[in-house]
């Protein structure tokens, strides 16, 4: 067991060193940074902070991001219940072919769809808004849903469907009233993930955004300017983009595990 | 028992069909029609047959130079990563502990890098491996190693597969872990009384509940890191020189650097249908082991 506690204590040194790095930069002065290399902030600032906090151009962008990756979760969820439930219980013609079609949108480069992703935001009027990042998302993110949600509902006895409907439910009061709430840790494990894949991702985003829905990582760009690099104010956003995902894992830890047990994400 | 046909349920994935198609379908479509024409700008655009994918699967042209010269440089960095994360994944999986508070902390601690945007990892290996502001960079260089991976190819390339290590190990190892967990104790009793050793009880108890999982696993780490774009560019950029630019990289440039749209297109096609390929052989294979133990 001691060889099991070695292995994971490096592991997750190694995990976390970086990350200390970079809280660690984020309260310091550009000053102190580039001057020498100390390994805690000997003049502690929050001044890196403040600037984000008060800039609009700065905080406006983790509005944006947090728009569009929580319209995209709420799309994905709603157009991949119906279709995951129907893949659960159902055969037809075409399903699996369907279904090989779907996931191979999951493994779908993000470098191939973003000229033309461009394009065609552009032509039905709705670049650089939220709407549009969150539709491109749905590319990876709504068959990923359909691929968790199916697991789970597999695992709900189709006996409960039939009862429902001896009982005189009609499919939509079943499906809202009873079935949604069985597979509602499924639909938290769906969430978890659609939010995950969105929030990381930034090519698409970035393509489909230049001003009013820009996310907060292509701002992060802007901090190289002329007199160099502002490494502290760049540590902080960065600090920043960790948060939103820290909290969420924290509040799903339990389910996290389940979802990976499925071996489906 | 077996499911029953109702075509009925086409109804219930419409919605689902039309999204994806209308965010799949429509922009390839268009990646197609861009791969057999060829600009001047001014949007005139004129037929040009199959002369990208010619010049793009000919490795002695300028375009099918690189795109060769991309696609062998972004299937040994996969290759690098399959080999270190998977058993490191499995490792890690192994280690960790089966009950009370630590397994909370242990999952949340090692979920965090997957869930910190893919830029952001970016930046957090470019400050770490600096050298003259980064730990990493700056501890590696005083033992007397020469280490800097914007001017050093292989810095370079080290310092982006460990990112990625970084970045995915947790999910292998995940991954692995649930697969461990839905192994009763009653197993690991049996092979006690039995005397097996370790290596006896991984190899036959541990890797068979492991094998869909680690599939999976080998499967997302292969798309992912065949895709990768955002890290490397933030961290290298694709430099020093060409020595990082993977594929991704490179149809990037191509299409939003030099709006090279032709050509671009024509490697989008044929890297999409490489990823398809790989893709479909994986879905094969899990469906006949899902087949084999029903």
């Amino acid at each position: 067991m001691l060889r099991a506690r070695i292995v994971l204590g490096l592991y997750i040194v190694f995990l976390l060193l970086p990350i200390y790095w970079l809280v660690n930069m984020s309260l310091k002065t550009n000053t102190e940074i580039v001057s020498s290399l100390t390994l805690w902030p000997h003049n502690l600032t929050f001044r890196n902070y403040a600037t984000i906090f008060t800039d609009p151009s700065w905080y406006s962008g983790y509005l944006n991001s947090l728009k569009y990756v929580a319209l995209n979760t709420v799309l994905s969820i709603a157009l991949a219940l119906p279709a995951a439930y129907a893949f659960s219980r159902f055969r037809f013609v075409g399903d699996k072919h369907l279904f090989f079609w779907l996931l191979s949108n999951r493994m779908a480069p993000p470098a191939v769809f973003a000229l033309p992703f461009f394009n065609l935001y552009s032509a039905i009027g709705l670049f650089d808004t939220p709407l549009a990042v969150a539709l491109a998302h749905c590319l990876f993110n709504v068959p990923l849903a359909v691929w968790i949600l199916e697991g789970f509902m597999s695992g709900v006895p189709r006996e409960i469907d039939e009862t429902a409907y001896l009982d005189g439910y009609s499919f939509p009061r079943f499906f809202v009233k009873i079935f949604t709430p069985l597979v509602a840790s499924g639909i938290g494990v769906t969430a978890f993930f659609c939010f995950m894949f969105s929030w990381v991702e930034l090519l698409l985003a970035r393509t489909l955004t230049s001003v009013d829905a820009k996310p907060i990582a292509a701002t992060m760009t802007r901090t190289v300017s002329a007199a160099g690099m502002d490494w502290g104010l760049l540590a902080a956003a960065g600090v920043l983009t960790i948060l939103p995902g820290a909290l969420v894992i924290w509040f799903v830890r339990n389910y996290i595990a389940k979802g990976f047990a499925l071996g489906r994400v | 028992m077996d499911k029953p046909i109702n075509q009925g349920a086409w109804l219930l994935v419409l919605p689902v069909l039309l999204i994806v198609a209308f965010s799949a379908i429509v922009p390839l479509m268009t990646v197609v029609n861009y791969s057999v024409q060829d600009t001047f700008g001014n949007n005139q655009f004129f037929w040009n047959g199959i002369g990208w994918y010619q010049e793009l699967l000919d490795p002695t042209t300028d375009l099918g130079g690189r795109f060769f010269d991309a696609l062998w440089r972004n299937l040994l960095f996969s290759f690098l990563i399959l080999a270190i994360e998977v058993p490191l994944g499995i490792a890690v999986a192994l280690s960790m502990p089966r009950d009370g508070w630590r397994v909370a902390a242990t999952l949340v601690v090692m979920a965090l890098p997957l869930l910190i945007p893919w830029n952001v990892v970016g930046t957090i290996w470019q400050i770490f491996a600096r050298e003259d502001i980064g730990l990493l960079g700056w501890v590696v260089n005083r033992l007397g190693i020469p280490y800097n991976y914007t001017a050093d190819p292989l810095s370079a390339w080290v310092t982006i597969v460990v990112m990625d290590v970084w970045h995915w190990t947790s999910l292998v190892a995940l991954l692995c872990y649930a697969g461990l967990r839905s192994i009763p104790d009653a197993f690991y009793q049996a092979a006690r009384i039995d005397g097996a050793s370790q290596w006896a009880i991984f190899r036959n108890i541990q890797l068979p509940k492991m094998h869909r999982v680690l599939l999976i696993a080998v499967l997302l780490r292969f798309m992912d890191s065949f895709m990768i774009y955002t890290e490397p560019f933030v961290v290298t950029g694709g430099g020093p020189g060409n020595s990082t630019t993977f594929v991704s990289i490179d149809l990037v440039k191509l299409a939003l650097g030099q709006f090279d749209l032709g050509k671009a297109a024509a490697l989008s096609i044929v890297y999409n249908l490489i990823i398809l390929a790989v893709c479909w052989v994986f879905y094969t294979v899990m469906t006949r082991m899902d087949a084999q133990r029903n």
